[in-house]
């Protein structure tokens, strides 16, 4: 029968992490196996091809289209800079020229007999990729880039916003039920990493914007409230790309959710040390979840390679959360799997399995449990 | 060859879905069916896999042995495998390109028409005349990396000079495939045949070119045939090859893998034309709704690419806006409780609504989103643009255009429904309703639903090429959908019109086919369910003067109409419907239109 259930959400406290980076197109990998590499390292550069800029001659200067090669002074192939002159006519006599200059410094690619367009092109824009996470370069791709490896505590998130980022963790709530509030962010929290309990609002938020605190990490955060930092209301969850400051990291969803009790002990653990984080999401085929890496130091780097073991599912015994009212956000073990479909208040029929919440039995779809994954 | 049995799969983003299909009794039925999770992604990367999970479940059901280790039994061998095995495909995203026409409202529009007609979603439409200045054209074109792009552009024998504008644009942005780094993107086409040579020279060698029949040979007539022929044909080429396992499915198939929409839609225009009715479908997912139109014999497909019920759920409230969405909840809500509960749908996908509140909720929103999709699709499905009109003195009132929509709600015979939320709804009477508020039909209309969503594998069966099985296969594909793929909810009568409360709308007469008659007056914002099965029933429909219910203002029509398992429904609410402002008066009318048909009976109580 199919597996309903959704797989967890990776909360590993000593991990192999394995992370691909590469060039959106192929370039010059400046890396080999076996570097030590630190986050802000380049591995691999590229350029990319620059802006095209299409000027119509024939329009311009009022010639047939066949005869624009005969009016062009800047051939094929040759560079240009902004206002040179790239076309005329030989007017009457040698008087009333009309002429055209490049619009910009580039290369004319091509001249159409057609249609009497000029393409010209800019220059290639330089695209470098960074390390992203401490670590060893396992493995080069020729061209494209490498997978960096390293050990360390790994967290996922159901949803974020903003890119990659990188600081050290700064633990502001005491436990994973108190918020934080606007007076809890000070200016010295600038390059951190924050980590909260169970919701941050808008306005403290705002202010870790304003204090340039380089991640907010938490359980909760209101959907509503995207929409100020966006600019726009966010229909479907593919973010990553947001120029902001802040990343920010939600662990449970949204509104005020207390964090998992594994993520917030394992993030408490870690505080005072380096972690990368990306709040790029993207919930489609082929899911990304935001993370927050935090590679340990080498000495524990050895043994610790057959950690990341693989989830076989849902069991008796399994450590679920719920996520999806009634009951969002608690945390219970599996009792028991009932087969038979079981009709819910809704009438809808699922699989579902029983729960003990803190000594209290409840039927649940499986669809709206989610595996605790840990090591 | 006599065909005994077909087992067909459907490989979705998430689900790969298997059916069998057996020929029973001097018919071909749907005997057992099995899913299993797709596996086109990490770690397993090869989409077999999950077709044969979900194939092993069938065995497991039927205890019939269809395997033989990884490899599928063909043909039937006394008991053990199956005659043929075909395939739809949306894994991976589905099929996506970007199309370009000359003018947008023309080629533009056709090729738009072509893309979506083979199944595939549109990321663009590019046009020499829609406001974007090339580097813009250009700057777009590379971010969205399409699968494959179909140019069109002019009629035959006009000016070459604009679609070969539009080649220069393209072959200046140099696209990439979407799939692989090391091969030609893809392009088709199909525009003025006098511009060939000139694309072959700018395209040829930058791109994998193929060229086919103009879509719009004359500006009277589109010929989008050999472009989707040719799309499917790429499909498989290409963008299947890319796609991790599919080299291996495609050897498995007796057919070409279709893309599922393209296979939905194949289908509903089969059964629009044996009928000779008009039919819309509509199939509701995650991140997008495709509706599918045949009227007037003309087919039309569109697909809203961010309406959806979990990934795109989120779009769908910030499309509708809030107001909208809660005009359908028969009870007061904290708005901002409410779009945190709906954000949380999207970031959860997979979840299903446990309390009743959350299902009305969810099917509030699959409301809005079908609504907006239908708006969509009547934009799109409309006569060519372009074309000249002959008109008399008569035609001087009537200030018809060329471009307008196909799609008449009077004319509309049958609406199928798919998606879960269709599909799946716990009570076929949510259906109904969900069906009857979203697309507002007029005069008598039957409501259907696909039982479990093996439309896609019923139209690659419809369409075998192979000229030994294709007859048997089309009509077992026929059999099976009237029997076992379409649950018939039963017919809405809706009298368009509007009138003062509780006004006489409608005087309906019926006649069972027990010999029972009954006769019902109608008042003006009353909805109406007679408990009647799948059967025939003479209806004589009276309507008020104001009031059309088919035949015009005032004038009765007697027909037969069916059943089903809801019945028949009576929609006095009028057209357009009208919901009152009123949070009380709104709560109390949806309660009373609710409880009429008996959709959410535990509400409140």
């Amino acid at each position: 029968m199919a597996h309903s259930y959704t797989p967890g959400l990776k909360v590993l406290k000593n991990t192999k992490i394995l992370k691909e980076r590469r060039l959106p197109l192929k370039g010059s990998v400046d890396t080999s196996v076996g570097d030590t590499v630190a986050p802000g390292d380049t591995i691999a550069k590229t350029d990319l091809p620059g802006n095209v800029q299409m000027v119509n001659i024939a329009n311009q200067l009022n010639v047939d289209a066949s005869d624009v090669e005969t009016v062009m002074i800047a051939k094929e192939g040759s560079k240009v800079s902004k206002n040179d002159l790239i076309a005329q006519t030989n007017g009457i006599f040698g008087y009333f020229k009309s002429s055209v200059n490049s619009p910009v410094d580039g290369t004319i690619e091509s001249v159409s007999n057609i249609t009497g367009q000029v393409v010209i092109r800019e220059a290639p824009i330089p695209v470098e990729v960074d390390a992203y996470i401490r670590g060893v370069v396992d493995e080069v791709i020729t061209e494209e880039g490498v997978v960096i490896k390293s050990y360390g505590s790994f967290v996922q998130g159901i949803f974020g916003i903003g890119g990659e980022s990188r600081g050290e963790i700064k633990m502001l709530s005491e436990n994973r039920t108190s918020e934080i509030s606007v007076d809890m962010i000070k200016p010295e929290h600038e390059g951190l990493i924050i980590v909260g309990g169970s919701f941050i609002s808008l306005e403290a938020y705002k202010k870790a914007l304003e204090c340039k605190v380089a991640g907010v990490v938490v359980g909760g955060f209101n959907y509503y409230d995207l929409e100020e930092i966006l600019g726009y209301t966010l229909g479907v969850a593919i973010t990553g790309s947001e120029e902001l400051i802040t990343s920010l990291i939600v662990t449970e969803g949204y509104g005020k959710i207390q964090m998992g009790q594994q993520t917030f002990d394992l993030l408490r653990e870690n505080s005072g040390r380096l972690a990368s984080i990306n709040g790029a999401t993207q919930i489609r085929a082929g899911v990304i979840r935001p993370e927050i890496i935090i590679p340990s130091d080498a000495s524990s780097q050895k043994d610790s390679d057959e950690n990341s073991k693989k989830m076989s599912g849902m069991t008796e015994g399994s450590l679920v959360r719920v996520i999806r009212s009634p009951n969002f956000g608690k945390i219970g073990s599996v009792k028991e799997l009932p087969s038979e479909l079981r009709k819910m208040e809704s009438e809808t029929m699922v699989r579902v399995a029983i729960i003990d919440i803190d000594g209290e039995l409840i039927e649940i779809p499986r669809s709206n449990l989610e595996v605790v994954e840990t090591d | 060859m006599k065909l005994r049995s077909i087992l067909a799969t459907d490989c979705g983003s998430t689900t790969t879905k298997a059916i069998l299909i057996e020929f029973v009794d001097g018919e071909y039925r749907l005997t057992f069916r099995g899913e299993a999770p797709t596996t086109v992604e990490a770690p397993f990367e090869d989409v077999t896999r999950g077709v044969l999970n979900a194939t092993m479940e069938i065995e497991e059901l039927s205890g019939r042995k269809i395997l033989d280790g990884e490899n599928i039994i063909t043909p039937q061998k006394k008991d053990d495998g199956v005659d043929i095995y075909i395939s739809t495909s949306s894994a991976g995203g589905g099929l996506q390109m970007m199309v370009a026409g000359v003018v947008k409202s023309m080629t533009g529009e056709s090729a738009e028409r072509a893309a979506l007609g083979a199944g595939s979603i549109v990321m663009d439409v590019l046009a020499a005349n829609d406001g974007r200045k090339p580097h813009e054209k250009i700057t777009r074109i590379r971010q969205l990396r399409p699968d494959m792009i179909l140019l069109s552009g002019g009629i035959d024998g006009g000016t070459t000079k604009h679609v070969v504008e539009l080649a220069e644009i393209l072959a200046a942005a140099n696209p990439q495939p979407r799939l692989g780094q090391n091969y030609k993107l893809p392009v088709i086409y199909a525009g003025n045949k006098k511009a060939t040579s000139d694309i072959q020279k700018t395209l040829g060698k930058l791109t994998d070119l193929d060229v086919t029949e103009n879509i719009r040979p004359v500006l009277e007539q589109e010929n989008l045939k050999p472009s989707r022929d040719k799309i499917h044909d790429l499909f498989m080429e290409h963008v299947m090859q890319q796609a991790p396992g599919y080299k291996k499915l495609m050897s498995w198939t007796d057919a070409p893998i279709m893309p599922t929409p393209g296979a939905v839609g194949a289908l509903i225009e089969m059964v629009a034309n044996k009928e000779n009715i008009s039919v819309v479908g509509v199939d509701i997912g995650g991140a997008t709704t495709d509706i599918f139109s045949v009227f007037q014999s003309q087919f039309n497909r569109t697909v809203s690419a961010n309406l959806g019920m979990s990934y795109s759920i989120c779009n769908v409230l910030a499309e509708a806006s809030l107001p909208n969405v809660l005009r359908w909840v028969p009870f007061d809500i904290d708005e901002k409780e409410l779009t945190n509960r709906i954000g949380n749908k999207m970031i959860r996908p997979t979840t299903v609504p446990q309390s009743l509140e959350e299902l009305v909720i969810e099917q509030a929103i699959a409301r809005e989103a079908l609504r907006l999709s239908f708006i969509q699709h009547k934009a799109f499905a409309v006569n060519l643009k372009g074309v000249q009109k002959e008109r008399t003195i008569s035609d001087a009132f009537e200030q018809s255009d060329s471009g307008e929509s196909l799609v008449d709600m009077m004319e509309l015979d049958l609406i199928v429904g798919s998606g879960g939320v269709l599909s799946h709804a716990p009570r076929r009477e949510q259906s109904a309703k969900m069906l009857i508020d979203s697309f507002l039909p007029e005069g008598v209309t039957s409501l259907a639903v696909d039982s479990i969503f093996m439309m896609p594998q019923l139209g690659v069966m419809a369409n075998i090429e192979n000229k030994k099985i294709a007859e048997q296969a089309r009509v077992a594909a026929l059999e099976v959908f009237e029997k076992d793929c379409l649950i018939r909810l039963g017919t809405c009568i809706a009298p368009v019109g509007k009138l003062n409360n509780s006004e006489k709308i409608l005087n309906v007469n019926l006649e069972f086919k027990n010999g029972d008659k009954k006769n019902i007056d109608i008042g003006f914002g009353d909805l109406i369910r007679i408990k009647v099965g799948y059967e025939k029933v003479k209806a004589t429909l009276t309507p008020g003067k104001s009031v059309n219910v088919g035949a015009g203002f005032g004038e009765q029509i007697n027909t037969d109409i069916y059943g089903g398992q809801v019945g028949i429904i009576i929609d006095g609410r009028g057209r357009p419907l009208q919901i009152d402002q009123s949070s009380s008066k709104r709560i109390a009318d949806l309660k009373k239109w609710s409880d009429a048909v008996d959709e959410y009976p535990e509400l409140g109580k």
